[in-house]
């Protein structure tokens, strides 16, 4: 009396984990294999990163600080794609956070310090949310497409500040930077500075945890999360389902520039304590790539700026090291976004993987299956 | 030597988490019309997925004229002599018939497009397909896109020809034609093999069918001694009722009521003109029309997707006229929308998250901003189990991997759970099977019997006689008239669609 119907055998897919680690290990590989082409022992390359990124407290600190502003742009770029939108503006937006931070540290010294922190790091975010709202803005009201306005935001902020600096907060002795914030001014604290000797570590890594639980909680569990998301998947049916469509993209916009603008905070004043006036912060860019390796996950963007930080802070002692050009680590670094961006490739080929083992087991059960009905 | 063509012998196929094919076995004659008669998802097309050697069986045997073959792509299936006519066709559209023919089949080095033409000349002549070859393919219509797609088969020598669901997107003539060119090619000694839910047509052209349901073979029926509710009741798995069983309406009170209404539509002309219509608590009204006759405009304006020119929308005596989309989905608007993929889900996300698309943001679904995922996966579960929405994981399966019919149920039981004052419903069961149909049917007026407004729109008279107390004929934009469905007939309601006013006999 045994049941006919026989347990159904499951095929795997391949998760965006696993997609992602492929990429990155596909990346290694292939830096590597640039590394041997140049007549360098890879493997030594490798222990110089990690050496670069974690011997000492101080390099753990430094690779901390680089991560710290790479995790908000992560953010921010992932938060808009989840509302199907790509924010490109993540420079600009980190820009005019950092702008406005300096600007409260030259003129407000005299504020105590906790009130004095929480004034830079709101406005900054505010100045970021303006910068990203305009092009949440004019894609809402006249379907200006946010790449095209954000990129071009980028270059209005770079030129605004670069009239803003000598007119407003001029270094006495070079006229291609910001006044040097003081130390006590910047997000750079006893605290960590302890742990972490003469490194750039400060609070920015403690706001960015904290950002990255608020934007899951926003994500997973809130009515504004499930909207971004519904507007992002369909905006069809979003719409339908009486969704403000318009309101939501103006709101995802702002929520991801404030996070650039919090990343610019934490960038020019705590990493750096300075603006260069003609120069473009690259974490903008960089940040699409973490996003992108993340899945547009916090957790998952956590862990891939991280691991950017690490080859970016690890590359100094590699060329040190082994006379390694740094521009190595950074066709690494692009080598591993051209496997993320690529990443469909990983999945079909672990989907391909599963499903055939998929069909050998149930090859071999439909074996054991015909010899039964041969004894019958 | 066997008098079968094609026999596919104890097939098996599983994908994850169903039973696509259980143990299915087909044999179809030399020259006969065969139908696959399923509903959605009963595996019909996984089987000739198998056949044309898109997917591979995990067991079972297939014999071309008598000889075991393994069908590892398409082309082996083109080399044994299958040709496969697919739901979508596969045409580029900015190419001629002939270079669409022979595309994937040029051979050497020069295109030789004049003898290419001239064969398909002669192909067209003799299976009277009426196809100039060198017409273009996004200049002719759908009907004869399709032809294209026979003739290619026939072009490439094939004798054992495969329509999925040919008729899904032709007009009433287009399919009269197809009937008789498959006529024509089962006497030139052609097989086919029709798949398809749409019973007229089995009994039409088909001599034999093969019921498959849930995977599994019911079993070969000779069609001219079968009678239609007979194979609906195999195919179903239980009697079919093709009328719907209503009372009489209790009407009540006026529901929605649309005032002088124009409506711009897509080219920025008045799709809607001057259009009058109300819809009272306990009634069905049904609007009949040819599809583009401004039943999308008018419903979008009423649902509040279309900005109104001029006239008024009220919905319970309220002005809704300028309202938003959610003011009156709170109001009491329900709307089955016409195109179920792109908005009536989020094809992308679970189930549970398109049950509460709309009311995501109220309680008990959540408070303060904070979605409540146990009260969203309870009242999911409830839509689930009362409209047997059937899906791999139930609630938690994407909404993009249910059977069109599951994602039309999943829809219709968001809408009616919901308990709207006035349900639309646009084309609720288009490309739906017979089972899901009458499930579609019975809850509308189930909707209608609980003291309800229904306004339903359809293109498919049948289902505007089944289902409306009152119907109203749309053409060009313009109410044409509403009658009393008892006091009218198809013939009546066909010519008011074609814009002819009937003459009033009896004035008052």
């Amino acid at each position: 009396m045994k049941s006919k119907e026989p347990r159904l055998i499951r095929e795997h897919k391949a998760g965006s984990l696993l997609v992602s680690l492929s990429a990155v290990v596909a990346g290694i590989l292939a830096g590597c294999v640039l590394l041997l082409i140049i007549g360098h022992n890879p493997v030594q390359a490798i222990r110089d990163i990690v050496y670069g990124a974690f011997s000492g407290r101080r390099r753990i600190g430094q690779t901390i600080a680089v991560a710290t502003p790479l995790i908000f742009v992560g953010l921010s770029v992932g938060f808009a794609y989840k509302a199907g939108l790509f924010n490109i503006g993540g420079s600009g937006q980190m820009l005019v956070g950092g702008c406005v931070a300096s600007l409260w540290a030259y003129y407000g010294a005299d504020i105590p310090r906790p009130l004095y922190l929480c004034i830079i790091v709101v406005t900054g975010m505010l100045a970021g949310a303006v910068w990203g709202g305009i092009s949440g803005f004019l894609k809402a009201k006249f379907k200006v497409h946010e790449v095209v306005s954000s990129i071009m935001l980028n270059w209005s902020a770079l030129w605004f500040i670069y009239e803003i600096i000598p007119a407003f907060i001029p270094d006495p002795n070079v006229n291609s930077r910001s006044a040097t914030i003081p130390n006590e001014l910047t997000l750079r604290t006893e605290v960590l500075s302890q742990f972490f000797p003469r490194s750039y570590i400060n609070w920015g890594i403690v706001y960015a945890v904290i950002a990255i639980v608020v934007i899951k909680i926003i994500l997973d569990k809130t009515t504004l999360g499930f909207q971004l998301k519904a507007v992002g998947a369909n905006r069809d049916c979003a719409e339908y389902a009486g969704i403000k469509v318009d309101r939501n993209i103006v709101v995802s916009m702002v929520i991801a520039g404030a996070l650039a603008g919090l990343a610019g905070v934490t960038y020019y004043a705590g990493y750096s304590n300075m603006i260069y006036r003609n120069s473009m912060p690259s974490e903008g860019f960089d940040g699409i790539a973490v996003a992108l390796l993340g899945n547009s996950n916090p957790i998952g963007i956590f862990f891939s700026a991280l691991f950017f930080s690490i080859l970016k802070a690890g590359k100094g002692s590699l060329s040190a090291s082994s006379g390694i050009p740094p521009e190595i680590a950074d066709t690494i670094i692009a080598t591993i976004i051209y496997f993320t961006a690529t990443s469909v490739l990983f999945r079909n080929l672990w989907n391909r993987l599963f499903h055939s083992v998929y069909e050998r087991r149930l090859g071999k059960r439909a074996a054991v299956n015909g010899s039964e009905g041969g004894e019958k | 030597m066997s008098d079968y063509v094609i026999e596919m012998l104890g097939i098996r196929k599983e994908f994850p988490g169903i039973v696509a094919n259980d143990d299915i076995t087909l044999q179809v004659k030399e020259g006969e019309i065969h139908a696959i008669l399923g509903e959605n998802g009963a595996g019909k097309s996984t089987l000739m997925s198998i056949l044309f050697g898109l997917y591979h069986a995990d067991r079972g045997v297939i014999k071309v004229r008598g000889k075991e073959v393994r069908i590892n792509s398409p082309n082996d299936a083109n080399d044994l002599g299958i040709g496969m006519v697919h739901q979508h066709f596969q045409l580029v559209h900015n190419y001629t018939v002939t270079e669409n023919i022979i595309l994937g089949r040029e051979g050497g080095f020069v295109l030789d497009r004049k003898s290419a033409s001239k064969k398909i000349k002669e192909v067209s002549e003799r299976y009277q397909l009426n196809i100039d070859p060198d017409m273009v393919i996004e200049n002719i219509t759908v009907g004869m896109q399709q032809r294209v797609e026979i003739l290619k088969m026939l072009y490439r020598d094939a004798d054992i020809l495969i329509f999925d669901e040919p008729t899904a997107v032709l007009t009433p003539q287009e399919i009269d034609e197809l009937m008789e060119i498959m006529r024509s090619l089962a006497k030139e000694g052609k097989s086919i093999i029709l798949i398809t839910h749409k019973l007229a047509e089995i009994k039409a052209v088909a001599q034999r069918c093969t019921v498959i349901r849930r995977g599994k073979l019911i079993g070969v029926v000779d069609v001219a001694s079968t009678d239609v509710s007979e194979m609906a009741a195999m195919m179903v798995g239980r009697q079919v009722s093709f009328k719907v069983d209503k009372q009489p309406a209790v009407v009540g009170k006026p529901v929605l009521e649309v005032r002088s209404l124009n409506v711009l539509n897509n080219k920025k002309v008045l799709g809607v003109k001057d259009f009058s219509l109300t819809v009272h608590s306990g009634e069905i009204v049904g609007l009949a029309g040819v599809d583009g006759n401004g039943q999308s405009e008018l419903v979008e304006a009423i649902t509040g997707l279309r900005p109104v020119v001029s006239g008024s929308v009220h919905l319970l005596g309220k002005d809704i006229t300028n309202a938003s989309i959610k003011e009156r989905n709170e109001s009491g608007i329900g709307h089955i929308p016409e195109d179920r993929q792109k908005r009536g889900l989020i094809l992308s996300q679970p189930l549970y998250d398109n049950f509460v698309i709309k009311e995501f943001d109220k309680a008990p679904f959540s408070r303060y901003g904070f979605l409540d995922k146990g009260e969203i996966r309870k009242y999911s579960q409830k839509i689930v189990d009362g409209f047997d929405v059937r899906s791999g994981e139930g609630i938690d399966s994407l909404a993009g991997k249910l059977s069109g019919g599951n994602q039309q149920k999943a829809i219709i039981g968001r809408e009616v759970t919901a308990g709207p004052e006035l349900l639309i419903a646009v084309q609720p069961t288009r490309g739906l099977d017979v089972g899901a149909i009458e499930f579609i049917h019975k809850e509308l007026v189930r909707h209608r019997d609980s003291g309800k407004a229904v306004l339903l729109v359809s293109f498919e008279l049948d289902e505007i006689f089944n289902l409306s107390d009152r119907i109203a004929v749309i053409n060009a934009g313009s109410l044409i008239d509403i009658v009393e469905t008892s006091q009218t007939d198809e013939y009546a309601v066909g010519l008011m669609m074609a814009g002819i006013r009937k003459e009033k006999k009896d004035e008052k």
